[in-house]
């Protein structure tokens, strides 16, 4: 079995800054991800990384990926299927392998929410998507709906509103008070663009696609694209088999990244801190190796 | 070793239609940030499964490919559609790591 100080458990920002300095501390270490650049890499913009003012979140994690493989860091592209033994001694199964680390840095990330609404699986692929940047364009002269009210969904709309004819945001709430103030701005200035607020959503219908949708006061709106970008949420599975403290399904993480199991830490939007950004993943991911290099140093 | 090849609407019939093995078509666009990282796990299952499966890549934003886009339906990208003896037998819409892909095309075709 492969012996490290460290792995990582996850390929977006904040393990590829933890593969950044842990590598810049020496340490004997390797990332495992399933899908390299995490959540950010489908962001059609990134705006408010230091130093990249315009930038796709595909080509800002490659960069960082790129940067991981200059300092000969080693990327597995495997997917954990469970962690056990102790701090000094875990033991990392993979569908591919078992490793054998020190120490631990969960960042695995969030997954996409879904709606839960009727329609929504049936018309998937049909009307129904979750990536704006990757099916906007398919939706050219058409009328769209965006659902939700965050940073996501209004960037959706932005997006949208170069495509489509008209772009619906439904939203539950009573203001966008979610979104960064800069993106509400253009919203409003975007003609194309017409918030509903406190609207839910009852039902996606159509026939072989999406032709609209039943809001909950049963008002219909007639639409060909359906947009769903209400958020996300932890991916908790591993965090639960290991009985890591949680918050809502996020990780409680200490000042050292530490979570309440020696040797095992947590970086990124996996963790309780509210703010969900690149900065402050890659900030988590730093501050977590740093303090595995400090610690190890003390160990031996 | 097999990369994936570019389908085009010119060579769809010949390389899609009337394969000898099953064929992965992987609809896909330029701007499209999940379809570039699927890319290289295509790459690699390509390789991998030499022989198996065939593994083709369509690029909906070349003008003479849309049709082809029409005919699919597509409106969602990344979007595979695996094709047997000239019939879809599965679809697959959004991004997946290299392992789960293959899971997904393991339910229908024998890649053992």
């Amino acid at each position: 079995m492969k012996k490290y100080d460290l792995i990582i458990i996850g390929s977006g920002p904040a393990g590829l800054t933890a593969g950044i300095y842990a590598a810049r501390y020496n340490l004997n270490f390797l990332i495992i991800g399933e899908l390299s650049g995490g959540a950010i890499s489908e962001a059609h913009k990134v705006c408010n990384y230091p130093s990249q003012n315009n930038i796709t979140g595909f080509n800002l994690t490659q960069n960082m990926v790129n940067h991981v493989k200059e300092l000969e860091g080693e990327i597995n592209q495997e997917k954990v299927i469970k962690i056990t033994g102790t701090d000094n001694n875990f033991i990392i199964k993979t569908n591919k392998e078992e490793y054998n680390s020190k120490k631990i840095i969960l960042a695995i990330g969030r997954k996409k929410q879904i709606l839960n609404v009727k329609g929504e699986k049936e018309f998937l692929g049909k009307g129904v998507s979750y990536c704006a940047t990757c099916d906007a364009a398919f939706y050219k002269d058409k009328t769209v709906a965006v659902i939700g009210g965050g940073n996501t969904a209004v960037t959706a709309a932005l997006l949208l509103a170069e495509h489509s004819k008209k772009v619906y945001v439904l939203y539950r709430q009573k203001s966008f008070f979610r979104a960064e103030p800069v993106w509400v701005k253009q919203l409003e200035k975007e003609k194309k663009i017409e918030p509903i607020f406190n609207s839910n959503i009852k039902e996606i219908y159509g026939e072989d696609s999406v032709i609209g949708v039943t809001l909950n006061n049963n008002k219909k709106l007639d639409v060909q694209g359906v947009f769903i970008e209400i958020g996300f949420k932890p991916n908790e599975e591993l965090s639960n088999e290991l009985g890591l403290k949680t918050e809502k399904d996020y990780i409680i993480a200490g000042e050292e990244q530490e979570t309440n199991i020696k040797g095992i830490y947590a970086a990124g939007d996996t963790t309780n801190n509210h703010l969900k950004q690149v900065i402050t993943a890659a900030a988590e991911g730093a501050i977590a190796s740093t303090s595995i290099y400090e610690t190890l140093k003390l160990e031996n | 070793m097999a990369k994936t090849i570019e389908i085009t609407a010119e060579n769809f019939e010949k390389e899609v239609l009337k394969s000898d093995i099953p064929v992965l078509v992987d609809f896909w666009a330029p701007w499209c940030q999940p379809c570039l990282m699927m890319a290289p796990a295509l790459d690699e299952l390509s390789e991998e499964l030499e022989g198996k499966l065939k593994i083709g890549k369509l690029d909906t934003e070349v003008p003479k490919n849309q049709v082809l886009a029409m005919t699919y339906q597509i409106q969602s990208i990344p979007n595979m559609k695996l094709f047997k003896d000239g019939k879809i037998i599965k679809e697959i819409i959004g991004l997946r790591s290299k392992e789960s892909l293959k899971a997904d095309l393991s339910e229908v075709i024998d890649l053992s």
